[in-house]
């Protein structure tokens, strides 16, 4: 009996990547390895004002002076960063002014990923999703602009932003997670190339969802983007990240910063579905994703939520954190981490109430098959200040198989006495009752892991936007085709 | 014959708990199979759906012809053998909606159909609700978290009438049920007789056959059947309990 739910959980959990292929464009990089001249040829070729530059090569200064962190419960082979391209950029003949002028390639790139980049399709449909596509190190093409701009609101690549909004940028930028904040945030600082911004002015609710699509294609390269979100008193945003990248034996690094500002009243959420190559079922290959992502709740009643679906990447170390700074601010995070075969992912959040009455709410659910292990690492740190507040978190793990760990690391710290802190944390397998059960009822072994396991995601899958929670659902499933047991 | 069970051995982890089984079911046919504790009957429904902790070691199983050792769970399932459960396990997060209509279209799958649409799998629902008298809201909540003994037990019986099975082995439904409950899965069942399915009724106590009548009763004693007759069997374990029959056997 054992050795039969071995045999299934092996045939779940062997699905092959959707998104492995290589698209054809012709490329330009920078030279290969890191210095003070990748910085200079990174700011040169964007053309960016000396603010930028200066600020890279600050961070660089301090990335210099440290060393990769080693506390998270990860096994990660040594990278070096000489041989990893900082830059790659699609050859564009000339300036974009519509879709047409879009290389083709990369527009067959994002439809065979399913993400449409024509204004007109999206906008027969009841509700439009702006997309800025990013591949490699550049913003390629970002979908209504226009509409959104005559609501005040800016939608663009940070590139963009940094050309037509440098006021904004130097405002907000590094104003969440400053350069000196850790290794893989000094390092992006250094050596972002592009990104998504966006901006909404005081009072305006945005119209759609945005979102940004975030592509690797070039070999030896790793993408290093920047995303910068800033909601003004009273606004609202809902915006949306996917990623993948083509199969490769080798490892590509990915490091990137998000950082997030609500002011008072405003309400940001953010949804992730990473789905990063995850390395082959012998481990081989894979996405290095290393993220920095923070918001902060600066204003009163100020709300931000992270969702995130991590199913992708060979190594995962990522913490999506709120600061309540407001009073009366709410922090939120849901996660599923899906790891398989011989993924790695240690992560979870950091929820910092500073101001009085605030509130942050953490649901996290894990799924670990094959010989994965998935760890939750999460703290929540009530100051002397932040008077009767509350966190709740809820910290599951699910099983597939006898190989595979999961791990909890809870930190708590709480510097009042009026505040109230409930953790809760469980650990669970599929049972073979319940796989019996499902089987009886004439439901294969993979449709019922899949049912079984969206069921258990449920309460995490139903915060996503409706674009995403269907491919999420098809993307759990698939993520562990051939690991039942 | 839908059903026939020749001299049948099982048992798991080594320990034999059926000791030769003969049993046969015939379309339109309700059994009944009663016992003490601990004789095997469970097993034997267990053996019948596919199971896989218990080793057949001797004897088969044919289920309209086919040797049934040969099929997977779900493929008897598919083939239209179902198994009321006597504890029906909790799946958290999935709705009966979506668990049923999983099962109901990969059972149309493997008989070559294409999946029903959403619109009429509703209806379908609608109307089987109203048959086994199961009120809308139970149909929402995840499959079985939360759900009282008898809430369990009127799901099964739904999800029997939304499958439609040819051979259904009850396994105690009746355990655990107050009156009410139990008359609303006895009509369910008897709403569900064609003469063309059959069904085997395990249980306990005779109070279950006020409701269902059976046309066979059939005793388990020792993983064997040491007895078989009528209704009026049942009613006669009901009076002198089981221990004639053990001393018939000693």
């Amino acid at each position: 009996m054992e050795s039969e739910a071995n045999k299934i959980l092996d045939e779940v959990t062997q699905g092959d990547y959707k998104y492995g292929f290589v698209t054809d464009i012709d490329t330009e990089f920078a030279p290969i390895g890191l210095s003070e001249d990748t910085i200079r040829y990174i700011s040169g070729k964007k053309n960016e004002p000396q603010f930028m530059l200066d600020f890279r090569l600050k961070a660089y200064k301090h990335w210099l002076t440290l060393s990769q962190p080693h506390w998270a419960h990860l096994n990660i082979s040594p990278i070096n960063f000489q041989d990893i391209i900082f830059y790659a950029a699609p050859k564009k003949k000339k300036e974009l002014s519509s879709l047409d002028e879009v290389d083709p390639e990369l527009l067959a790139t994002f439809n065979k990923l399913g993400i449409s980049l024509d204004e007109q399709k999206k906008l027969a449909g009841v509700s439009g999703v702006a997309v800025d596509a990013v591949i490699d190190s550049v913003s390629v093409k970002t979908t209504f602009s226009e509409t959104l701009s005559k609501h005040g609101i800016i939608f663009c690549s940070f590139s963009e932003a940094v050309q037509n909004h440098p006021d904004l940028v130097k405002q907000y930028m590094g104003s969440v997670v400053p350069y000196t904040d850790n290794y893989f945030a000094a390092l992006n600082s250094a050596v972002f190339s592009d990104g998504s911004f966006c901006f909404i002015p005081k009072g305006v609710r945005c119209p759609m969802e945005l979102s940004t699509y975030f592509r690797i294609n070039a070999a030896n390269t790793g993408q290093f983007e920047r995303t910068l979100i800033v909601a003004e008193e009273g606004a609202y945003v809902s915006y949306m990240e996917g990623c993948t990248a083509p199969q490769r034996d080798e490892n590509q690094l990915h490091a990137a910063i998000v950082e997030i500002v609500a002011m008072k009243d405003a309400s940001v959420k953010y949804s992730t579905v990473q789905n990063w190559y995850p390395g082959d079922k012998n481990g081989r290959g894979g996405i290095y994703n290393f993220v920095t992502k923070r918001g902060i709740c600066k204003g009163s009643h100020s709300k931000i939520s992270w969702t995130q679906v991590e199913t992708g990447s060979a190594i995962t170390w990522k913490y999506p954190s709120c600061i309540l700074l407001g009073d009366h601010s709410v922090g939120e995070f849901y996660s599923v981490a899906v790891t398989n075969n011989h993924q790695q992912a240690d992560t979870g959040t950091k929820m910092m109430h500073l101001g009085k009455n605030t509130r942050s709410t953490i649901i996290s659910k894990g799924i670990s098959a094959g010989k994965s292990n998935n760890s939750y690492r999460g703290l929540v740190r009530i100051s002397k200040n932040a008077v009767n507040s509350r966190n709740y978190s809820q910290c599951d793990s699910l099983l597939l198989g006898a190989k595979c760990g999961a791990h909890t690391y809870p930190y708590i710290q709480v510097d009042n006495k009026s505040s109230i802190v409930e953790h809760e944390a469980t650990t669970s397998k599929i049972s073979e009752d319940q796989l019996f059960y499902c089987q009886q009822r004439g439901i294969s072994n993979e449709s019922a892991i899949g049912l079984i396991v969206n069921g258990y995601a449920k309460e995490v899958l139903k915060q996503l936007p409706m674009e995403f929670a269907v491919e999420a659902q098809k993307l759990l499933s698939i993520s562990l085709e051939g690991s039942v047991g | 014959m839908l059903l026939q069970i020749k001299n049948l051995h099982a048992g798991i982890n080594g320990k034999e708990i059926l000791r030769g089984v003969n049993l046969e079911v015939n379309q339109g046919e309700v059994h009944a199979i009663m016992g003490p504790n601990g004789t095997g009957k469970s097993t034997l429904a267990s053996v019948i759906a596919g199971r896989e902790v218990f080793d057949v070691t001797a004897g088969e199983i044919l289920y309209q012809g086919k040797n049934l050792q040969k099929l997977s769970i779900e493929d008897r399932a598919r083939e239209g053998i179902f198994l009321g459960f006597q504890y029906p396990v909790e799946i958290p997060g999935v709705s009966i909606t979506n668990f049923m209509r999983t099962a109901v279209n990969e059972v149309r799958k493997y008989k070559g159909l294409d999946p029903l649409p959403g619109g009429d799998f509703l209806r379908l629902m609608e109307e089987k609700k109203k048959l086994v008298e199961i009120t809308s809201n139970l149909t929402n909540r995840s499959v079985n978290e939360g759900f009282s003994g008898g809430e369990k037990k009127k799901n099964e019986i739904f999800q029997m009438a939304m499958l439609e099975p040819m051979l259904a082995i009850l396994d105690e439904t009746d355990s655990g049920l107050d009156i009410d409950a139990l008359r609303i899965v006895a009509n369910g069942v008897n709403k569900l007789r064609r003469p063309d399915n059959a069904f085997v009724v395990i249980t306990h106590y005779q109070r279950l056959l006020d409701y269902i009548v059976p046309d066979f009763v059939h005793v388990l004693f020792e993983g064997k059947i040491v007895k078989s007759g009528g209704k009026e069997l049942a009613l006669e374990l009901e009076e002198k309990g089981y221990d004639w029959i053990k001393k018939e056997q000693e």
